[in-house]
């Protein structure tokens, strides 16, 4: 006699084991879950746009002959003496403290080699990093750990932040494991206690207020410095308009999936748009305004790829930058720690507990036998080689487009693979010229 | 165009009727490769950032009321404004002195490193929010949230705080002759030790009052919330 055939056991697709795996962590700790990193949920993202190429109404570029330039100028707005970089990537903040001195300067050796620039964090600024930067750019953040005037008029340009992709509206917290002596004494607080850094700015409120501290900067600095507001990816029209009003000679618009040294994962999945919702809107705001390519849009969250560049580029941004991207490059979960991230209870490509200080590669920690493991000679050639590929594939690209510069590209090059993306990106859906809000 | 004028007192007079916010921070600024020392500031007219990132000892008078930022981020300079101050007054200061005949409005002294600032007025909300080493002397009140996270140094207050004075406070001191309307989360008043007695009867000796230590009493932090635990959650 045969069983009868019996129900399959049904997961819950709301109650799913990932679910009640946090249910059940939760309810042990009393805390909720933190991480590095920014959003893990899949989102629309560049990956579902298309460049078109070149063919009969378009001619390309011959890729060994026809030169596609990469340079570009930020802060020409405002600043005596603006940055030049030899390619449209950057490297974005990082603060001394989340990441250990070595991964600080490895950033700061490879992004001189390519020619481009490199950022502070919420730590003040390094001699490391100072040091093997021939450009770099210091935060001004909420916190202000670090902050004095001296190393303000040694940096090349400012950023004022004002909220990143991973947290809008959020503040930071940088776990006693990671406060050294070091790392305590550059922000003026005891060793080895939780660091919170606040989630808007101590004295001013507003794009009023911050007009007149962009005004303060200046004169300390001899109007000197592009300043730059980094602003996340809440609410991109406005925000970039009034960045512009506030005076910036740069807006760094970061998306959802921007990283950070260590966030509540509820605020990292669910605050903020995609990087890709966000391109749009904010150059329409600074269209509006005449000030398209006058005050340069940097982009950043989820950049990976020269085609990320080179579509990012063509939604109108001036250039983009990079974290998350640089760090994978620098050695950050790579499988030869793939015995160690077992140990810590995760595997290659999702070690995020970057705010334990135990990262096996010796990146998001202040442990020194862990640093060490870190060359930052041999990092900062990786970084450079990264830099050189991702430029490479965008000039690929842009070539295919008939493009001898970069910023030539144009949302025109591209389509949509889903309506979602379309929608956001404002370009017609893959074999359609429909453009989803624009009427058929 | 250049339009300082030197006085008889041999101070250096920049008149803001006539001369730019630029010009007046920039004659500042380079005042260590020069040989002079005092410089007044006439017909400020509320304007922002006067006197910002100066680094030399010089003595600067600020004849008037300023508008935000007066005497930002300040090394060594000392800078006496004889009206009234806006928001963020000496704010980010390393080292130096700033005195305010006055009142001063928010944010008085935040983040700030080093140095005395003294104000003879009352002194509005946020008064040395995340201060991280300045010693602040308020001869009259301060206004809510003051000493909001505060780091380091000692915030004196000859008259009264108002709510939640010292929210998440770390290792500042805060020293009260009259009343608090509140203390803020982790908040507490502390034992005045003999060390704390000296230590204010300096910071009042250098600030001009008469004042007596004895009169005044002590809070700082509970450090419960430098680690985090859920049992306190609901001070976060």
């Amino acid at each position: 006699m045969t069983e009868a055939p019996k129900t399959l056991p049904r997961q819950s697709w709301t109650f799913s084991n990932d679910t009640n795996a946090e249910i059940r962590r939760a309810a042990h700790t009393g805390i909720y879950d933190i991480r590095g990193g920014g959003a893990k949920r899949k989102v629309p993202h560049f990956d579902d746009l298309l460049f078109l190429g070149a063919s009969m109404s378009r001619y390309p570029l011959e890729g060994y002959r026809e030169k596609c330039e990469t340079s570009l100028t930020l802060g020409t707005r405002f600043a005596k003496k603006p940055i030049e970089l030899a390619i449209p990537i950057t490297i974005a903040g990082m603060s001394f403290g989340s990441l250990s001195g070595p991964a600080k300067e490895a950033l700061g050796r490879g992004a001189t080699m390519a020619g481009t620039s490199t950022t502070t964090g919420d730590g003040g600024m390094t001699e490391e990093e100072r040091g093997h930067s021939e450009k770099l750019v210091y935060q001004y953040l909420p916190s202000r750990y670090g902050m004095n005037p001296d190393d303000l008029r040694r940096a090349d340009a400012i950023e004022v932040v004002v909220g990143q992709g991973a947290k809008p509206g959020g503040g930071g917290m940088l776990l006693g494991q990671k406060i050294t002596e070091r790392v305590a004494g550059m922000r003026d607080l005891p060793v080895g206690i939780d660091q919170r850094s606040a989630c808007r700015h101590p004295d001013w409120t507003g794009p009023d207020d911050l007009e007149i501290k962009i005004l303060e900067l200046r004169e300390i600095t001899n109007w000197e410095k592009p300043i730059y507001i980094k602003v996340g990816g809440a609410r991109p029209y406005y925000d970039v308009a009034l960045s512009v009003k506030a005076g910036a000679d740069v807006i760094v618009l970061d998306g959802m999936q921007g990283g950070t040294a260590a966030t509540q994962d509820v605020f990292l999945e669910h605050v903020g748009q995609p990087t890709l919702a966000c391109i749009r809107p904010a150059v329409k705001a600074l269209q509006d305004l005449g000030m398209h390519r006058k005050v340069q849009l940097v982009v950043s969250g989820g950049i990976r790829t020269g085609a990320d560049v080179a579509k990012a580029l063509a939604l109108g941004a001036d250039a983009v930058s990079i974290g998350t991207a640089a760090l994978v490059a620098l050695g950050d979960n790579d499988p030869k720690w793939e015995a160690e991230y077992r140990k810590l209870g995760s595997t290659t490509g999702a070690y995020d507990d970057w705010h334990e200080g135990r990262d096996p590669a010796g990146i998001t920690t202040q442990d020194p036998e862990l640093m060490k493991r870190l060359d930052p000679v041999e990092a900062g050639r990786r970084l450079r080689n990264y830099l050189s590929v991702l430029t490479l594939e965008c000039q690929t690209l842009a070539r295919a487009c008939g493009k001898s510069h970069v910023h030539n590209l144009e949302p025109e090059d591209l389509c949509a693979l889903t309506i979602e993306a379309a929608a956001m990106a404002g370009v017609p859906l893959a074999g359609t010229d429909w453009i989803p809000g624009k009427g058929f | 165009m250049m339009t300082a004028t030197a006085t008889a007192q041999d101070a250096v007079t920049l008149d803001m009727g006539s001369m730019e916010l630029r010009e007046v921070n920039s004659t500042l600024q380079a005042a260590a490769a020069t040989n002079r020392t005092q410089f007044e500031v006439l017909n400020t007219l509320g304007s922002h950032a006067i006197a910002v990132g100066l680094d030399a000892e010089i003595k600067v008078t600020v004849k008037g009321s300023t508008g935000y930022y007066c005497a930002g981020m300040n090394k060594r300079a000392t800078v006496h404004v004889t009206g009234s101050v806006g928001p963020g007054v000496a704010e980010n200061m390393m080292s130096g002195t700033v005195i305010v005949d006055g009142d001063a409005s928010q944010y008085a002294g935040a983040t700030a490193h080093g140095g005395l600032l003294v104000i003879k007025g009352n002194a509005s909300s946020r008064c040395g929010i995340s201060m991280k080493g300045i010693d602040i002397v308020v001869h009259g009140n301060i206004g809510h949230m003051s000493a909001f996270m505060a780091q380091k140094g000692n915030l004196v207050v000859l008259g009264d705080a108002g709510d939640a004075l010292g929210d998440s406070l770390y290792e500042a001191r805060l020293f009260v002759r009259g009343s608090v309307k509140s203390l803020g989360a982790d908040c507490i008043e502390k034992e005045m030790r003999p060390e704390h007695l000296e230590l204010l009867k300096d910071l009042l000796d250098r600030s001009g009052t008469d004042a007596k230590p004895e009169e005044f009493r002590r809070y700082g932090s509970a450090r419960k919330l430098y680690h985090f635990n859920v049992d306190h959650a609901d001070a976060y």
